[in-house]
């Protein structure tokens, strides 16, 4: 099966061509932003205060990555588990993000979201970590630099390879995965 | 009297934690490019694909294999007949934690309290030890990096002896089921049977630490370690879960004598890439 190629940000139309069990290589530029950071954009959303990245569009990646050595655009970047950010999720595709890189299951609030919104969620392979550092060719902070690893990136990334694991219609791989080889 | 300088421990240490996140051992490498070749999911082989190429990359340009380059846990076995000079063990071991880490640029990722403040030690100190006196004059370091991610979807059950030997395989199966792709499998899976609440789950995690695939060495539990395998891997959860063959790489149980009305179980977990070492000084 040869994986789909998808510019990022992404369209409805983009969402809607993909299903459970794609593989895509992602090009164009995603942002970075794990469990603080989330924490921060929801309590602005809540406050009804300005975010600061449009999400319009948007795919963003719970990553965060080890120190870049000198030289390096970036340390090793793999994917850290989504579940974590299952509180937060449903609201940041209310505000336009349109998918999400991590791995690991999600619960049906989010899997719901993504039918009314028409969003997506990606897993990336958890820990190919410095394979997966060498499709990120720019990385800027953007935000919240005081947090570190955990701070928002502006990510320009080139095949990046990830798999869509629920789609905006219901469908999940990693319930027709596993159905597919039981034995 | 043996005289070890607590500078040399920092000095292994430090070099512990670098080697283990960038080079993947052997037992775990093979393991992973057999898995290729057995996978019969394309997708899960495109998985295993990846993986390998990462181990390359990771090796080849000095790259942490995973982003989570964990909390330093150490068994250490330390001969009586060795006395240490300078600094005691805890400060030796966590000075070079300190250096390996900031060094070798890996990510520090312990924060100071688990529950108000939350803030980076931002030198990826305390460590874990374990430490044993045993006999001798050697002293053997074992470090794992372990990762947060894997380490979440752990569990210990207090099983009733009358569970038995079918109790304690559904306690195993259901709780990897259950976790599915969380730990990014394909997954090593420590088990702890007996013992008391505490050192059921340390055996758990001393079980990681074994060479992949190297079997318990009573038979009994050897063919308990493969049956458990063989129905994690039924499953059909697959590499990363999104469905195959290969959701377990192998299982490994240690145990340890029982209270009379007791039967303790748990269950910890690591990713594929399998990270620990061991030296002797």
């Amino acid at each position: 099966m040869e994986p789909k190629r998808i510019q990022a940000p992404l369209s409805d139309d983009d969402v809607l061509s993909l299903k459970a069990g794609d593989n895509v290589l992602i090009s164009g530029f995603i942002y970075s932003a794990r469990d603080a950071a989330h924490k921060k954009l929801i309590e602005l959303i809540d406050q009804g205060k300005e975010l600061p990245i449009d999400l319009n569009g948007q795919i963003i990646f719970y990553v965060g990555p080890t120190p870049a050595k000198p030289g390096q655009v970036i340390g090793s970047a793999g994917p850290t588990t989504s579940g974590r950010m299952d509180a937060y999720t449903p609201q940041l595709l209310e505000k336009g993000m349109k998918a999400c890189i991590g791995k690991g299951l999600r619960n049906q609030a989010v899997k719901d979201a993504l039918q009314k919104h028409k969003g997506l969620y990606l897993a990336a392979v958890g820990g190919a970590g410095a394979l997966l550092s060498k499709k990120i060719k720019k990385s800027e902070v953007v935000a919240y630099d005081e947090l570190g690893p955990e701070a928002i990136r502006r990510m320009e990334v080139e095949d990046f390879p990830a798999t869509v694991v629920n789609d905006a219609h219901g469908g999940d791989i990693y319930v027709e995965g596993a159905k597919a080889y039981a034995r | 009297m043996r005289e070890l300088a607590a500078s040399v421990i920092t000095d292994h240490v430090a070099e512990m934690c670098f080697d283990a996140n960038i080079y993947l051992g052997d037992d775990e490498f093979e393991a992973l490019k057999r898995s290729y070749e057995q996978e019969e999911s394309p997708t899960g082989k495109e998985v295993f694909r990846q993986l390998i190429e990462n181990v390359e990359i990771a090796r080849d340009e000095q790259i942490p294999i995973c982003q989570d380059t964990g909390f330093a846990v150490f068994f250490v076995e330390w001969g009586q007949e060795v006395h240490l000079t300078g600094q005691s063990l805890e400060e030796a071991i966590h000075a070079g934690v300190r250096k390996g880490y900031e060094e070798g640029y890996l990510r520090k990722s312990i924060v100071t309290d688990p529950l108000y403040d939350r803030k980076n030690t931002g030198d990826n100190t305390p460590a874990v030890i374990y430490t044993d006196l045993v006999p001798g004059d050697k002293v053997k370091i074992l470090f794992a990096p372990k990762g947060g991610g894997a380490e979440n979807m752990s569990a210990v059950k207090m099983l009733k002896p009358s569970d038995g030997e079918d109790g304690l395989v559904d306690f195993v199966v259901n709780h990897c089921k259950a976790v599915g792709p969380n730990p990014c499998p394909p997954i090593v899976v420590g088990v702890g049977i007996g013992g008391t609440f505490d050192r059921v789950a340390v055996n758990a995690k001393k079980a990681l630490f074994r060479s992949l695939g190297k079997p318990n060495p009573d038979s009994r539990f050897a063919d308990l370690e493969r049956k458990i395998l063989e129905k994690i891997n039924d499953l059909g959860v697959g590499p990363q879960g999104f469905g195959g063959r290969t959701f377990a790489l192998a299982v490994h149980i240690e145990t340890y004598p029982a209270h009379i009305a007791s039967m303790p179980a748990a269950v910890n977990l690591n990713c594929h890439a399998s990270r620990h070492l061991e030296r002797v000084l």
